[in-house]
C-alpha cells in the first residue's frame, strides 16, 4: 500500500504535523479564561469540521465532473471523499457533544448549527449506504453524483447557520461584531497548525482510499476475466 | 483541571476513530491484494487448461 513514495512522504509529514499540533494544544497554547481546559477541544473540533466540509465540497465537485466527463476517476474521488467526510463529520458531532455538556449543560440541543450538521451527516450517510448496497454500475455512479451534489448544498447552510438563525453555538473565526474571538495570538497559531495537520491527514487518507478503489477495480476486472475463462474451460471440458 | 475527563474523552475518541479508519483501510486493501493474487493464480491455471483441452481435441481428431 505504501509503495507510492508520495503517499509515504505525505504520511510522515502528516504524523509530524499532528504531533506538533498535539504539543501546541496541550503545552503551548494558554488556557481560555471563561471555559477553562475543556476549551482545548476547540483546536481539533474545528479542523474536523473543516475536513468534513472540504471533503463534502470535493464530493460535489467530483460529482459535477463525473456527470460531465463520465470518467471513473471522478466517481472514485467522490466516493472516497464522502467516506472520509463522514468519518470527520461524526467526530465533529461527538467532540461537539463532549464540549457542549460541561459548557451548556446538555449533550445535545436542537440548535441551528447542530441540527444542520446532523442533517449533513444523515445525507452523506444515505449516500454511503447507496454506494455500499448497490452494484458498481454507471447508473448508480450517476445517481450517487447527483445525491453528492445536492447534499453538499447543506455545507454553506451549516456555515451560515450561526448568522441566519438564533443560536447558542459560537461563530468560531469571526463573531457578529467582526472580531475573531481568540484573544491570544497563540490560540490562532495553534488552530492554524491543527487545520494544516488535518488537511494533510485528509489528503493522505484520500490517497490511500483512492489507491484502494483502484485495486478494487482491478479485482473486479480479474474476477470478470476469470469467470469468462472458467466458462470457456467448462465448455471445452463438456465438448471433448 | 476541571472537566479534564471531557477533554480526555474528546481527544481519545478522535485518535481512536482515525486510527480505526486507517486500520480498516489497510486490512481491506490487504484482503483485496490476497484475493487478486489468488485470482491471478487461478487465471493462469485456467489459461493452461483451455489450450490443453484444445490440444486433446486436436489429438482425438
Amino acid at each position: 500500500m505504501m509503495k507510492n513514495k508520495a503517499t509515504a512522504v505525505l504520511g510522515w509529514a502528516t504524523l509530524i504535523m499532528m504531533l506538533t499540533a498535539i504539543y501546541m494544544v496541550f503545552e503551548w497554547v494558554p488556557t481560555e479564561e471563561d471555559q477553562g481546559i475543556v476549551q482545548r477541544i476547540f483546536y481539533f473540533h474545528v479542523p474536523c469540521a473543516w475536513v468534513a466540509f472540504a471533503a463534502f465540497g470535493l464530493v460535489a465537485i467530483a460529482g459535477v465532473f463525473y456527470l460531465w466527463l463520465k470518467e471513473q476517476l471522478f466517481d472514485d474521488l467522490g466516493y472516497a471523499a464522502a467516506e472520509i467526510g463522514m468519518v470527520f463529520c461524526t467526530l465533529v458531532l461527538i467532540t461537539g457533544s463532549l464540549w457542549a455538556k460541561p459548557i451548556w449543560g446538555v449533550w445535545w440541543t436542537w440548535d441551528s448549527r447542530l441540527t444542520t450538521t446532523f442533517i449533513l451527516w444523515l445525507l452523506y450517510g444515505g449516500y454511503l449506504m447507496l454506494r455500499a448496497m448497490a452494484d458498481d454500475t454507471p447508473e448508480v455512479a450517476r445517481f450517487g453524483a447527483v445525491i453528492g451534489i445536492v447534499a453538499a448544498l447543506d455545507v454553506p447552510v451549516v456555515i451560515l447557520s450561526v448568522r441566519l438563525w438564533r443560536t447558542i453555538h459560537p461563530a468560531v473565526l469571526v463573531t457578529r461584531a467582526g472580531e475573531h474571538g481568540l484573544e491570544d495570538p497563540r490560540m490562532v497559531i495553534t488552530l492554524l497548525v491543527a487545520i494544516a495537520a488535518f488537511t494533510a491527514l485528509f489528503a493522505w487518507l484520500l490517497m490511500l482510499r483512492l489507491s484502494q478503489l483502484r485495486t478494487r477495480s482491478r479485482l473486479l476486472i480479474i474476477r470478470r476475466d476469470a469467470a469468462l475463462i472458467e466458462a470457456a474451460a467448462q465448455e471445452y471440458a463438456g465438448n471433448y | 483541571m476541571e472537566h479534564f475527563n471531557y477533554l480526555f474523552a474528546a481527544y481519545s475518541i478522535i485518535f481512536i476513530v482515525i486510527f480505526a479508519y486507517i486500520v480498516f483501510i489497510w486490512r481491506r486493501q490487504a484482503r483485496m491484494e490476497i484475493e487478486i493474487r489468488a485470482m491471478e493464480e487461478r487465471l493462469k491455471q485456467l489459461k493452461a487448461e483451455v489450450p490443453s483441452a484444445e490440444a486433446k481435441s486436436a489429438a482425438q481428431k
